[in-house]
């Protein structure tokens, strides 16, 4: 299998202050990562610097086998990574089906496949996006990043604040598209649910990659020290 | 209460309604205020598109519409005196076309909005303000100097431009063209709005961050908006150049910008029909009050601070009893 998004000795500055410190990161083709960490630890930072919205200061961040170098963050999302953002996600005052259209480009994706993994969006397309629950509107920041058609799929804290029926729905969403082979890079606190829908783990401490494995290896003494549980 | 579009409706209704009775009732001077509120609802059918879809607070659309203003006055005035435009690279001669006038004064605002947009959808908020506001400033002073068109005197088009089978000297035949161009412009804006292009302009009003994230490049979009906005203001220019027979640098002012932005705040920012709204209450107090007082646009202040602070969808807002549009 070859990396489709790779992070070698990523740093990276917020002004004088330095937020990474030598992050290394590997997703292959049709695989499932979970980024985790605790809060603070450069998890999205990590995030921004992949989708060039915060420039890295060194270390390689490679996709699809190339450098996007200085490229602006749109051409990275064009370029084929689908970045579901953090905190509130949607366009409030269009329509689901208009957020949805806002993003479209060409690919097996379009508003009836995403209506086919979240019924509840399919049911409310003429609906203002201002309307909807909290987890509709995730639901609806996963779909939108999926009109995009991208080869890799970001979710940072998708299911984070939203109740444990949503989050359900949220992650069986997620196995699905796993299932049908779309690379996921997931940031997540909930343990168990990242252990059973990804392959591997990175996990964060003050800005670097302090260990990486398959979810298994996750052992009391990693997660104790590592994530505070 | 009402539904947006019955709102619209009823205003481009009234729009038509009153020119024809007043045309009727042998009264053309009622014409020409219907066809000035054509224009200038034109004009801010224009600037909506930036403001109120793109969020673009652009204070410098007074240059697209002086532009497109001078852009007929310049051909018309070649015409007149038989002078042609330029004999060298190529032989023009000046016209009196409308055919020709309207692509000539949409492309001329139009390369304008192109580079002042480049140049100042770098900056935002209150910079982007400043610097509209500067580049139209320097258009003005340019008119003003420009002693082969008037200068500060401004430049008179002694008959009215033609179209083909009209006569444009009759009130209600030019304010025909006008209202054809308004509501043109309108549905245009409208599916423009509700386009991926147009979503993705309300998008990045909201949050530039996200738009990005799905692969589009606000700066772009803007871009585009930002120019698009221009022509059309350019347009109706052009027509109110036609209509008063007269171009001065005063419509090249920061009044003017002022103005077209009233238009579309009285309206409702962002809605299709808002600047019909806008301009036709415009010009109602200036013609109602303009008379009594000549401090009517005291009352204007005040009218515009009470939609700002309680009416934020304008007029068409407090109609439709809908704070915000989209």
């Amino acid at each position: 299998m070859s990396a489709l998004l790779e992070l070698q000795g990523v740093t990276a500055f917020y002004g004088q202050s330095q937020a990474l410190f030598g992050v290394d990161l590997a997703v292959n083709d049709g695989e499932a990562v979970a980024l985790m960490g605790r809060n603070g630890m450069g998890k999205t930072t990590t995030i921004r610097a992949i989708m060039h919205m915060l420039r890295h200061a060194g270390g390689t961040i490679r996709f699809a086998g190339r450098d996007l170098g200085t490229q602006s963050s749109h051409r990275v999302a064009r370029a084929g990574i689908g970045l579901v953002p953090e905190g509130r996600r949607c366009f409030a005052p269009l329509t689901v089906e208009e957020n949805l259209l806002s993003a479209a480009r060409p690919g097996a994706w379009e508003i009836a496949t995403v209506a086919r993994l979240f019924p509840r969006l399919g049911e409310r397309l003429g609906q203002k996006a201002a309307l909807l629950s909290g987890g509709e509107q995730q639901m609806l920041a996963i779909g939108r990043a999926l009109m995009t058609n991208p080869r890799l799929l970001i979710l940072d804290e998708a299911t984070e604040g939203l109740a444990p029926v949503v989050r359900h729905e949220i992650w069986a969403a997620i196995r699905d598209l796993k299932a049908q082979g779309l690379s996921i890079l997931v940031v997540d606190k909930s343990l168990r649910e990242l252990a059973s829908a990804v392959d591997r783990c990175f996990v964060l401490e003050k800005g670097a990659t302090v260990w990486s494995g398959s979810p298994d290896g996750l052992t009391e003494d990693i997660t104790a020290r590592y994530l505070g549980v | 209460m009402f539904r947006e579009w019955m709102v619209n409706l009823a205003l481009v209704a009234l729009l038509l309604a009153v020119p024809l009775a007043a045309n009727a009732m042998g009264e053309p001077f009622i014409v020409t205020l219907a066809t000035k509120v054509a224009i200038f609802a034109l004009a801010g059918v224009g600037l909506n598109i930036a403001l109120g879809y793109g969020g673009l607070v652009s204070f410098g659309h007074a240059a697209f519409f002086g532009i497109g203003g001078y852009a007929a006055g310049i051909l018309a005035s070649h015409a007149q005196n038989y002078e042609p435009l330029m004999t060298w690279p190529l032989a023009l001669d000046g016209t009196q076309q409308m055919l020709i006038i309207w692509p000539v004064a949409i492309i001329a605002s139009g390369l304008a909005a192109l580079v002042i947009g480049v140049l100042s959808l770098r900056t935002s908020g209150v910079y982007f303000i400043m610097i509209t506001l500067a580049f139209a400033q320097m258009v003005f002073y340019f008119a003003i100097s420009w002693p082969a068109y008037g200068g500060e005197d401004g430049l008179p088009i002694y008959v009215r431009d033609r179209f083909p089978g009209l006569n444009t000297l009759d009130p209600l035949q030019f304010f025909a063209i006008c209202f054809l161009w308004f509501l043109a412009a309108a549905l245009f804006s409208a599916m423009l709005s509700r386009s991926r292009f147009g979503l993705a302009l309300h998008g990045a009003r909201q949050n530039a961050e996200r738009v990005r994230s799905v692969g589009i490049d606000p700066y772009r979009l803007r871009l585009a908006a930002f120019v698009i906005s221009g022509m059309i203001t350019g347009l109706a220019g052009a027509l109110y150049a036609d209509l008063n027979r007269f171009v001065s640098p005063s419509m090249l002012s920061w009044q003017t910008s002022g103005e077209i932005m009233i238009f579309v705040i009285l309206g409702g920012v962002g809605r299709h029909f808002g600047p019909l709204a806008g301009a036709a209450l415009f010009i109602l107090l200036e013609h109602n009050l303009g008379g009594v007082s000549e401090y009517w646009k005291f009352l204007l202040g005040l009218l515009l601070l009470l939609v700002v602070l309680f009416a934020q969808g304008g007029l068409i807002g407090v109609l439709t009893r809908r704070s915000r549009h989209g």
